[in-house]
């Protein structure tokens, strides 16, 4: 394993950030895993070190295969990880909405430029991002459609689904369809948290990782083969929205398997206390997206539905 | 009279409502032009608000002139203005990013949609913003490239000291001026002033200038100012300047002056070790139209835009 400091940001109030990349193997650029780009992603942070950790060891047991490299960058932004903010603590804006970066602009597109520049040439990338809505997912790869992607890639993962997404304007700048366009197999995995640790999940991430590794020739590696993934495409997720606004009570998880006419969730009366609503299942399915706040307001998607899909 | 546009209930004992106000003649003959006025999709932009005022002064001061329809929307993302925020409280993307909107979307989208429906079918829409809390703007309308023909006859009347014409980008497709004037509603964005501020001189510039259009649409017949003729700039000309170090900016030169190329424009000084981090200059000869307002800065904080050129 070698660290290495693959982009600095000099800073004068604080410490500079000084982002690192570990580096597995040598040779050909095989495979690049990022873990967290905004300051809440700390499942995504967790994750990464226990891939360096697993790394580290296979490596040294002599199952990294021929000339292959493997690089895992596990913190991009901790500087506003460190103060409790999700995007950029100067100017709150959001570096994976940088990509490709510029060298020359201002901070977040230069972090986007040194990042992407150290990560260009991977045969296949691999991001732990999170989503806009805040929520809790069934575990996933997600893949943007540009026209490069390859479903049946994302099925080496065996993860239970793979989701494609058409991607729109504000997508065009995100690492996952910058890395598509500039030749590299990206992946984006979703596991059930963000800004807790969950272990289950996490655990199911590095596994995930490294049976890919495994299947694409890089790595010597003996485990379960994983699931054949449902494929799904995101705009084919049904969606359940609340009429009311309230206090917010789920009663159905992410991948539980669900019936048209189930109660999936009540609103409760924030200041007296009675139900409001009822949130009812319109159809048979597997939760793919559950909202997990405990306020809800009028019109918030609370579930997303995978529709006639059983256990 | 006061319309809403969209309300959508909050948690707790409150609606998120976005607003208007109509104002129109006392008889309508049902040929009236419409003009929509839109600001505050930034919560820390306020430069719109006052203008939105002054419209609305103005106009009700005069109502015998008014012969078309005048929309005022002065904040489309309300719960932003009053928490300071610049977008969304909540929602992760920019209010500005998520147009035309989704009905069956979160509820942003829900919102982004409902105002792009209450807008569509206007003649005009001049939707004004204000920089953000770090950089200083002259009165300039901004216009992409592919619209430009379009929306440059209106641009040239607000009385602005600058036209920009910019390259198209895929991300600015998701912009409300994107949206609406993909929908065959002309929309010119204004950009002034700076965020978290009023600059009441930028905001008489501006509402004298909608007076002009509004008078070249029929939609007003009182007397108008003689709006100024702005520079006119296509992307190409101008030059940027980025912070190298990190420290403290103050500027030697005054915004909206000629400089040199090569001339000191500040200093990014440190404040621990009293020396000078970087002397910044201009990278070409021209305008001023940009300055960094915000004093700290960090690599690649964006400190002033240069207009090539020259310029009185």
């Amino acid at each position: 394993m070698k660290k290495e400091c693959i982009y600095t940001l000099k800073k004068q109030y604080r410490d500079d950030l000084n982002i690192y990349g570990y580096r597995f193997g040598q040779g050909e650029k095989a495979a690049c895993i990022v873990g967290s780009i905004r300051g809440n992603e700390v499942q995504q942070l967790y994750i990464c070190s226990q891939l360096v950790k697993s790394l580290k060891r296979l490596e040294e047991n002599g199952a990294i295969v021929g000339r292959n490299e493997v690089m895992v960058i596990p913190s991009v932004n901790h500087s506003s990880m460190n103060i409790s903010k999700r995007f950029w603590a100067t100017d709150n804006t959001d570096i994976n909405r940088m990509f490709p970066g510029y060298d020359a602009g201002e901070t977040t597109q230069r972090i986007a430029a040194g990042l992407f520049d150290a990560i260009q040439g991977y045969q296949y990338g691999i991001q732990f991002p999170s989503f806009y809505l805040p929520g809790d997912f069934v575990p996933h790869v997600r893949m943007m459609e540009t026209g490069f992607q390859s479903h049946a890639l994302a099925n080496q993962f065996g993860m239970p689904y793979v989701v494609i997404r058409k991607p729109k304007p504000i997508d065009t700048t995100t690492l996952n369809y910058n890395w598509q366009i500039w030749n590299t197999n990206a992946f984006s995995l979703y596991t059930s948290a963000t800004d807790r640790i969950d272990r289950d999940s996490a655990r199911q991430a590095v596994a995930c990782v490294l049976r890919f590794l495994t299947q694409m020739g890089i790595l010597r590696y003996t485990s379960h083969s994983g699931y054949l993934a449902s494929v799904i495409r995101e705009e084919e997720l049904f969606n359940i929205k609340t009429g009311v606004s309230g206090i917010y009570q789920r009663y159905a998880n992410p991948g539980e398997e669900i019936h048209q006419g189930q109660i999936l969730a009540s609103v409760i009366d924030p200041l007296e206390g009675e139900e409001l609503a009822r949130v009812l299942s319109p159809t048979d399915g597997i939760i793919f997206f559950a909202h997990s706040a405990p306020l809800v307001m009028e019109g918030t998607i609370v579930f997303k539905i995978i529709e006639r899909l059983h256990e | 009279m006061i319309k809403e546009v969209v309300s959508v209930g909050l948690a707790v004992d409150e609606c998120l409502r976005v607003k208007k106000n109509v104002l129109q003649p006392e008889r309508l003959s049902g040929d009236e032009k419409r003009i929509c006025i839109v600001t505050g999709t930034h919560g820390d932009e306020l430069e719109g608000q006052y203008v939105c005022y002054e419209l609305n002064r103005m106009i009700q001061e005069h109502k015998e002139n008014l012969k078309g329809i005048v929309e005022i929307y002065p904040a489309l993302n309300p719960l932003g203005v009053d928490s300071i925020s610049r977008g969304i409280p909540m929602f992760d993307l920019d209010m500005n990013r998520i147009f035309p909107g989704d009905e069956k979307g979160a509820v942003a989208e829900h919102v982004a949609a409902r105002i792009i429906e209450d807008i569509a079918g206007a003649d005009l829409c001049i939707d004004i913003h204000a920089s953000n809390i770090f950089l200083r703007e002259i009165p300039q309308a901004r216009i992409n490239v592919n619209t430009a023909r379009q929306l440059l006859p209106f641009a040239r009347r607000l009385n602005l000291d600058f036209v920009w014409i910019h390259a198209a980008a895929t991300v600015l497709e998701s912009t409300l001026a994107h949206s609406l004037n993909s929908i065959q509603v002309p929309t010119v964005v204004v950009e002034m002033g700076v965020g978290m501020r009023i600059t009441e001189e930028f905001c008489h510039q501006l509402t004298d200038g909608i007076f002009c259009v509004m008078k070249d649409l029929g939609v007003w017949d009182g007397e108008v100012a003689k709006p100024k003729t702005p520079i006119i700039s296509q992307d190409g000309e101008v030059g940027f300047v980025n912070a190298e170090a990190p420290g403290i900016f103050v500027p030697c030169v005054e915004h909206w002056r000629n400089v040199q190329k090569g001339q000191r424009i500040g200093r990014i000084l440190n404040s621990l070790d009293g020396t000078v981090e970087q002397e910044v200059c201009a990278p070409i000869h021209g305008m001023l139209f940009t300055l960094r307002e915000y004093p700290v800065v960090s690599c690649g904080s964006l400190i002033a835009r240069v207009l090539g050129g020259d310029f009185e």
